[in-house]
C-alpha cells in the first residue's frame, strides 16, 4: 500500500506522516509537491499539519487553490481514501472535502498538549482495529481547532455516525473542560458522507511511539492498512 | 476600462461564538469605556480592480468573498465602499 504525503509551503508534519507510515507501517510513501499535478498511484492521501501558506488568510484557505488538490478531490470523489490531519483537516473543509470549518480556539491561545478522545464510531475505514468507545490519547498542536458548522449540518454528522473522535476527560466523559477549544459538540474528528475522507485535529502520527507518550494512533493507520485493497 | 478600490469588511457570523471580540470588549469595559457591547474583531480588505463601471467592481468582490476572502460558515462580509481610482 502506497500513501501520497502533500507537502505544501509550510506543511510541518510531512516527515513524521512519511516516518509513521514508512518505519512504523513498513509501507510505501512518497512525498506530493503542492504543484504536481499526479498523485503517484497513491492509495492513501495524507493531507499533513502545519502551517500552509503561514495561515493567511485563514488556515487552509490558500492550500486549497494548490494544483495538487484538484487531484486530491477527485481521488476523495472516487472514493479514494484521504487522511487530514490538523492543518490537512482545515484544509479538507476550505476545499468542501468535508463539511463545517476551524475557528479560532476558544481561549485565543495556541494549544499544543495531550488531549483524551473517545472514539465514536468504528465502523470507519480508519477505526475499525479501535473498539467502539476506546479513551485515546493524543497530542494536539493547534490555534484554529474549534470545530464550527451550522446546526443541520450537525445534527446530520451525528445522526449518520460522521463524528469519529470526541473530546472527553481521562474518564471518557464529553465534559466541558475536556473540550480544548470549544468545538461543537467536542468534536475532534469526522467523515465525509461517503466515509473515505478523515478529518481530525489531534495527531495520530504522533502517536505511534512509547518514548513519546502514546502509541494510541498506531491503530488507525493498521486500520487502514487492515481495508485498503492495493 | 476603469479601475475602482474596493473595500471589504469580513467579520465572525452572527451567533457563532466571537472570542477575539469578546476579549476586546471586556479589555475596552475594564479601560472604563462606558457602554460598549458586542465587539467584532475581522478583516479589511482592499481590492484594486480594474472594472468596466462601479457596479461590475462591486460584483466582482463579492464573487471573490464567496469563493475565497471569507468562508460561509463562519463568516460575513460586506462591501464597504466602492471608489474611483
Amino acid at each position: 500500500m502506497k500513501f501520497g504525503i502533500v507537502t505544501f509551503p509550510g506543511s510541518n508534519c510531512d516527515y513524521d506522516a512519511y516516518r509513521a507510515v514508512v518505519d512504523t507501517l513498513g509501507e510505501d510513501a512518497v512525498y506530493l509537491w503542492h504543484k504536481a499535478h499526479d498523485l503517484e498511484d497513491a492509495d492513501v492521501i495524507v493531507l499533513p499539519g502545519g502551517f500552509s501558506y503561514g495561515d493567511y488568510l485563514r488556515a487552509g484557505a490558500i492550500a486549497r487553490f494548490s494544483p495538487i488538490m484538484r487531484e486530491v478531490a477527485a481521488h476523495a470523489n472516487r472514493g479514494g481514501p484521504v487522511l487530514a490531519i490538523c492543518n490537512g483537516f482545515q484544509i479538507a473543509c476550505e476545499a468542501g472535502l468535508l463539511p463545517g470549518a476551524l475557528a479560532r480556539n476558544e481561549g485565543l491561545s495556541f494549544l499544543s498538549q495531550p488531549v483524551y478522545l473517545r472514539l465514536e464510531n468504528r465502523e470507519t475505514l480508519f477505526t475499525s482495529r479501535y473498539e467502539h468507545g476506546d479513551i485515546l490519547r493524543m497530542p494536539i498542536a493547534h490555534g484554529e481547532g474549534r470545530f464550527t458548522a451550522d446546526d443541520a449540518t450537525l445534527v446530520r454528522l451525528e445522526g449518520e455516525g460522521q463524528v469519529v473522535f470526541r473530546y472527553v476527560n481521562r474518564e471518557g466523559e464529553p465534559v466541558a473542560s475536556a473540550n480544548p477549544n470549544g468545538s461543537l459538540g467536542a468534536i475532534a474528528g469526522i467523515v465525509s458522507d461517503g466515509g473515505n475522507v478523515l478529518g481530525m485535529m489531534p495527531h495520530p502520527e504522533r502517536a505511534l511511539d512509547s518514548l513519546l507518550g502514546s502509541t494510541d494512533g498506531l491503530a488507525l493507520f493498521e486500520s487502514m492498512l487492515a481495508r485498503v485493497s492495493v | 476600462m476603469s479601475r475602482f478600490r474596493v473595500a471589504v469588511h469580513i467579520v465572525p457570523r452572527r451567533g457563532i461564538l466571537d472570542p477575539q471580540g469578546k476579549a476586546v470588549s471586556e479589555a475596552l469595559q475594564s479601560l472604563g469605556f462606558q457602554g460598549v457591547g458586542d465587539v467584532h474583531v475581522g478583516r479589511h480588505v482592499v481590492l484594486d480592480l480594474e472594472t468596466a463601471n462601479a457596479e461590475s467592481a462591486r460584483g466582482a468582490a463579492g464573487e471573490m468573498c464567496r469563493k475565497l476572502l471569507a468562508n460561509p460558515v463562519i463568516e460575513d462580509f460586506e462591501i464597504a465602499s466602492v471608489s474611483a481610482l
